[in-house]
């Protein structure tokens, strides 16, 4: 027992190491002094160029304004249509969810540009800010009613039930009884939406104008002309950003769930 | 009572309508139109483009891409299986575990690939290192091959295999194994014949999700392949764009959708739903 558990716990560790080792090394290059791969000493020079790099920060402006805007649109939606899916299933908006998950996000990419290209020429709109901004609530919509859904699974319909029982109408049980004990479920939808639409590159890159560049566009921009510990960074603030994040917000979590 | 769930289905209506179904009808128009002079669309309706996927030359990306994912899935499943073996028999450290499972899911797809073409590339730390050794004189050709972007499809989705067998293998009943070590069975065996059968949902969710996104993987093959090992996602970005073939990038896409559809609707019927 004992030597086959050792060896499932080698194996393990490597795995670990295959999934971490090239971010961390990443980030160890980003305080490099060199541009090139090898080590000379610390510097915090690169993360002073991102600051003077007026691209990096227009675009991260822009990927902020889209995320906030994204995150909006789709928590609202999506808590409104995972709580009606919770009172009565439809099968048809089910299944439009799901296949909106599996969906190859060039296939997603390419479809909306081509909506877009048809829409916008009636309307006499052009690509911009606001497309990007459409096409996230596109693709994330799905994943906050997942999660809001499972959320709801956890509450008992009863509780509705008796707050109607005692004169509250519909929305007044919606509003004061369902909807505080979804919050935790809707902040959870909310960080994964703020997530993947700040990571977006590929549907972005599709539907995005020239003056709606995004930063994953930027780096992606960067990445293609060759390395530059700028990218190490950037990438490296963004994952402890969103690592930051993930942590608090478990906790907070945790925190929520003990006082309740 | 079912007013107010009307009121609140509007917005997913209409996200339903211009969100989901407009786009793809638009595409699907389009994979029966011709392309026009200068790149744009053009009467008449045809099956050209459907056609056209019979042709050698993309036949041989659709195949690639197939055998791309199922490499990269059974990798995955190499690989993550003993990995949420070893979750599950961790005790308390399980959710740290978890955590260290998760964390880089949930850090930059981009920058994951990008850690990568830094690892990599002629001038990466891997072939400078090896330089610096004197092992090797010329820069070893880590990039822009079909290795390097399995490398990157494994390394991109491997948390999605590890997740839902170790959700299948926590529910697991210790008493299970205990019993099969009573009536004889060696661990390997108990381990063969009583876990990995009863993970089998968790192993199928899995294949699932990483099979189907590695299909349809697009910035993988890109950054990591650079041109050199095209899939099915590179054709559609290319045909959308460069080669502005709209209605035979319409038909990829329209295949890949029904591809991907029909692999859904198999597991579905398999009876886990979640909405």
């Amino acid at each position: 027992m004992k030597p086959r558990g050792r060896l499932l716990g080698f194996y393990a560790a490597l795995v670990f190491l295959f999934l971490h080792l090239p971010l961390l090394t990443l980030a160890v290059f980003s305080f490099n002094a060199s541009r090139f791969t090898v080590w000379q000493g610390f510097s915090l020079a690169w993360y002073r160029a991102i600051f003077h790099d007026p691209d990096l920060m227009e675009s991260a402006a822009n990927s902020v304004v889209i995320a906030l805007a994204a995150t909006l649109i789709s928590v609202a939606a999506g808590t409104l249509c995972a709580y009606a899916l919770w009172k009565r299933r439809s099968r048809l908006i089910s299944a439009g969810l799901y296949l909106s998950l599996v969906t190859p996000e060039i296939v997603t990419g390419v479809s909306l540009l081509a909506l877009f290209q048809w829409a916008f020429r009636w309307l006499g709109w052009r690509l911009g800010l606001h497309s990007v901004i459409l096409a996230h609530v596109a693709f994330s919509l799905a994943y906050v009613v997942i999660v809001v859904a499972a959320r709801l699974r956890t509450l008992s319909p009863t509780l509705e039930e008796a707050a109607m029982d005692l004169g509250a109408t519909e929305w007044q049980a919606f509003r004061e009884v369902t909807l505080p004990l979804l919050l935790p479920g809707i902040a959870a939808g909310a960080l994964l939406v703020l997530t993947v639409s700040f990571d977006d590159y590929v549907i972005t890159s599709m539907v995005a104008g020239v003056d709606s560049q995004t930063l994953p566009m930027v780096i992606y921009a960067m990445a293609r002309r060759g390395a530059s510990p700028v990218i190490n960074a950037i990438s490296a603030l963004i994952v402890v950003f969103f690592g930051a994040l993930i942590l608090v917000s478990e906790r907070l979590a945790h925190a929520a769930e003990k006082l309740s | 009572m079912s007013r107010l769930r009307s009121w609140f289905l509007v917005p997913a209506w209409l996200w339903m309508g211009g969100l989901f179904a407009a786009p793809f009808a638009i595409v699907l128009a389009y994979s029966f139109l011709t392309r026009g002079a200068y790149g744009g669309l053009d009467l008449p309706w045809t099956l050209e483009s459907y056609q056209r996927l019979a042709d050698p030359l993309y036949l041989s990306i659709l195949l690639r891409s197939f055998l791309m994912a199922a490499a990269a899935t059974a990798i995955c499943l190499v690989l993550a299986f003993p990995l949420a073996l070893f979750i599950s028999r961790s005790g308390r450290r399980r959710n740290l575990y978890l955590q260290l499972v998760i964390l880089p899911f949930w850090s930059s797809f981009l920058v994951r690939l990008y850690a990568w073409l830094f690892l990599l590339r002629d001038t990466g730390l891997i072939n400078t290192a090896l330089q610096a050794l004197h092992l090797i004189r010329e820069p070893l050709p880590l990039l822009y091959n079909d290795g390097a972007v399995l490398l990157g499809l494994v390394y991109g989705y491997l948390p999605f295999m590890v997740l839902p067998i170790y959700a299948t293998l926590e529910r697991l009943d210790p008493a299970l194994l205990e019993a099969a070590a009573d009536l004889g069975a060696r661990p390997f065996s108990a381990l063969w014949r009583v876990t990995v059968p009863l993970s089998a949902p968790g192993i199928r969710a899995g294949v699932i999700l990483v099979f189907i996104p590695c299909l349809g993987a697009y910035l993988t093959p890109d950054l990591l392949g650079g041109g050199r090992s095209v899939m099915i996602g590179n054709l559609v970005q290319n045909q959308f764009t460069t080669a502005r073939d709209w209605p035979f990038g319409a038909a990829v896409s329209v295949a890949l959708m029904a591809v991907v559809t029909l692999l859904v609707v198999l597991f579905l019927r398999r009876g886990e739903e979640a909405l």
